[in-house]
C-alpha cells in the first residue's frame, strides 16, 4: 500500500441518502482527487470508533473506491491492515456463511446476510495505479465484499436474507 | 387529535392482495405505517401492524370494515402506549429446538428461558407431519447467565425427549 498524504475527516452520510444507491464510477487511481479521496477515507474510517471500512459513497461521492483496516478486531484472521482499493471487483467469493452485519450509514439496523467467507478480490491502489489481487477470508473477506457493494450502490439492506432478517440495531459504537 | 400509535392485527384465510387491500385502505386515513410483520400460519393470513394516526382507533376499525364484512378476515385496532424499549442489554442468542410433537414444548422450554431473565425477542414456531420445531432470538441479562440458561434447556430438552441448541449472533459493525 503506497504511502498516502495526510487526508481530512470527511462526513458520514446515511440512508437514505441517494448518493448510497448510486453505483460508483470508475475511477483514475493516480489522479490527484482519488488519491485525496483515498486519504480522507483512512481518516474518516480512522476516527469512527467500531469502523472497519469505508467507501466513498458513504463520504458522499459515487465512485468505486473504499478502504478497510480490520486489523485488531476479534474476528479478523487473514488481515492485510490498513488498504485503499480502486475500481475493486470480487473475482470469487466461496464458502458462504450467513452473519449479522451492521453499517454507519444505516445506524438503526442490523441485517442477516449471506457472505463468502473465502474471497479473492481485484482492484488498482491508489497513487500507483498497480493491480494487484487480494487473497483473505472470514472476517476482512466479509468487509471487503460489504465495501464493494457500497461502491456498487448497494447496502446490506439489499442482500438481507428475507422478511424477518432485519433488525434493531442494539448498540451503535 | 394527536398522532398515537394504533396496532392493527389481520387474521383470517389468506388470498394474493390482503396487504394490498390493508394498506390501501389505511392510506386514506393519512397516517404513517411503522414496523409490521405477516406470515402464514398453517395457511392461515396473520399480520400485525402499527400505524402512527391522528384518526383515532375507531376510525382505523371503519376504514378496514369492508375487509372483515364478508368474515374472511378479522381485523381489530386499538392504541398502544409509547414504546417500552427492552431493558434486557446482554448479548443475543438463538434458540433452535426440534424433536416429535407433543403438548408443553414451547411452554417448558420458554419458561426456562424467563426464570433466567432472557427475553425473546422474536420466535416462530412450525409443526410438520410429527415433527415440531420452535426458532427464538434472546437477549440474554449479561453473558454469565449463558452457562446456567444452557444447561436447564438441556435439562428441560432431556425431559421432552427434544433436541436444543444454543448459539451467539454476533453483529459484525462494517
Amino acid at each position: 500500500m503506497p504511502e498516502l498524504p495526510a487526508g481530512t475527516v470527511r462526513r458520514v452520510v446515511r440512508a437514505p441518502d441517494l448518493v448510497l444507491s448510486t453505483r460508483g464510477n470508475d475511477v483514475d487511481p493516480t489522479e490527484s482527487a482519488t488519491i485525496e479521496l483515498a486519504a480522507d477515507l483512512l481518516a474518516t474510517q480512522a476516527v469512527s470508533p467500531g469502523c472497519v471500512g469505508l467507501a466513498a459513497q458513504q463520504v458522499g461521492v459515487a465512485a468505486r473506491v473504499f478502504s478497510i483496516d480490520v486489523s485488531g478486531h476479534a474476528k479478523t484472521r487473514t488481515c492485510h491492515g490498513a488498504v485503499v482499493l480502486c475500481n475493486a471487483e470480487a473475482v470469487s467469493a466461496t464458502a458462504k456463511e450467513r452473519g449479522r452485519e451492521g453499517c454507519m450509514s444505516v445506524p438503526d439496523f442490523t441485517g442477516d446476510v449471506a457472505r463468502g467467507r473465502r474471497l479473492v478480490v481485484r482492484g488498482q491502489l491508489p497513487l500507483t495505479g498497480e493491480w494487484v489481487e487480494i487473497t483473505t477470508d472470514g472476517f476482512e473477506a466479509v468487509a471487503l465484499q460489504h465495501e464493494i457493494d457500497h461502491t456498487d450502490g448497494l447496502l446490506f439492506l439489499d442482500r438481507v436474507s428475507g422478511p424477518h432478517g432485519i433488525h434493531p440495531r442494539r448498540t451503535y459504537l | 387529535m394527536t398522532d398515537q400509535i394504533i396496532a392493527v392485527t389481520v387474521l383470517g384465510d389468506d388470498r394474493p392482495g390482503i396487504v394490498a387491500d390493508v394498506t390501501g385502505a389505511l392510506a386514506g386515513l393519512h397516517g404513517n405505517l411503522e414496523d409490521s410483520t405477516m406470515t402464514l400460519l398453517r395457511g392461515h393470513f396473520a399480520m400485525v401492524l402499527l400505524i402512527r394516526t391522528g384518526a383515532g382507533a375507531e376510525s382505523v376499525e371503519s376504514a378496514l370494515h369492508p375487509l372483515s364484512a364478508d368474515g374472511s378476515l378479522v381485523i381489530n385496532a386499538r392504541v398502544l402506549g409509547d414504546s417500552a424499549l427492552s431493558q434486557i442489554g446482554g448479548p443475543s442468542y438463538a434458540l433452535r429446538v426440534h424433536g416429535a410433537d407433543r403438548p408443553g414444548i414451547v411452554a417448558a422450554m420458554t419458561g426456562v428461558v424467563a426464570r433466567h431473565g432472557a427475553n425473546i425477542v422474536d420466535l416462530g414456531t412450525r409443526l410438520g407431519d410429527g415433527l415440531y420445531v420452535l426458532m427464538a432470538e434472546l437477549q440474554l441479562p449479561s453473558e454469565e447467565s449463558l452457562a446456567g440458561l444452557d444447561a436447564d434447556l438441556r435439562g428441560a430438552a432431556g425431559e421432552l425427549g427434544v433436541e436444543v441448541h444454543l448459539s451467539p449472533i454476533d453483529d459484525d459493525l462494517l
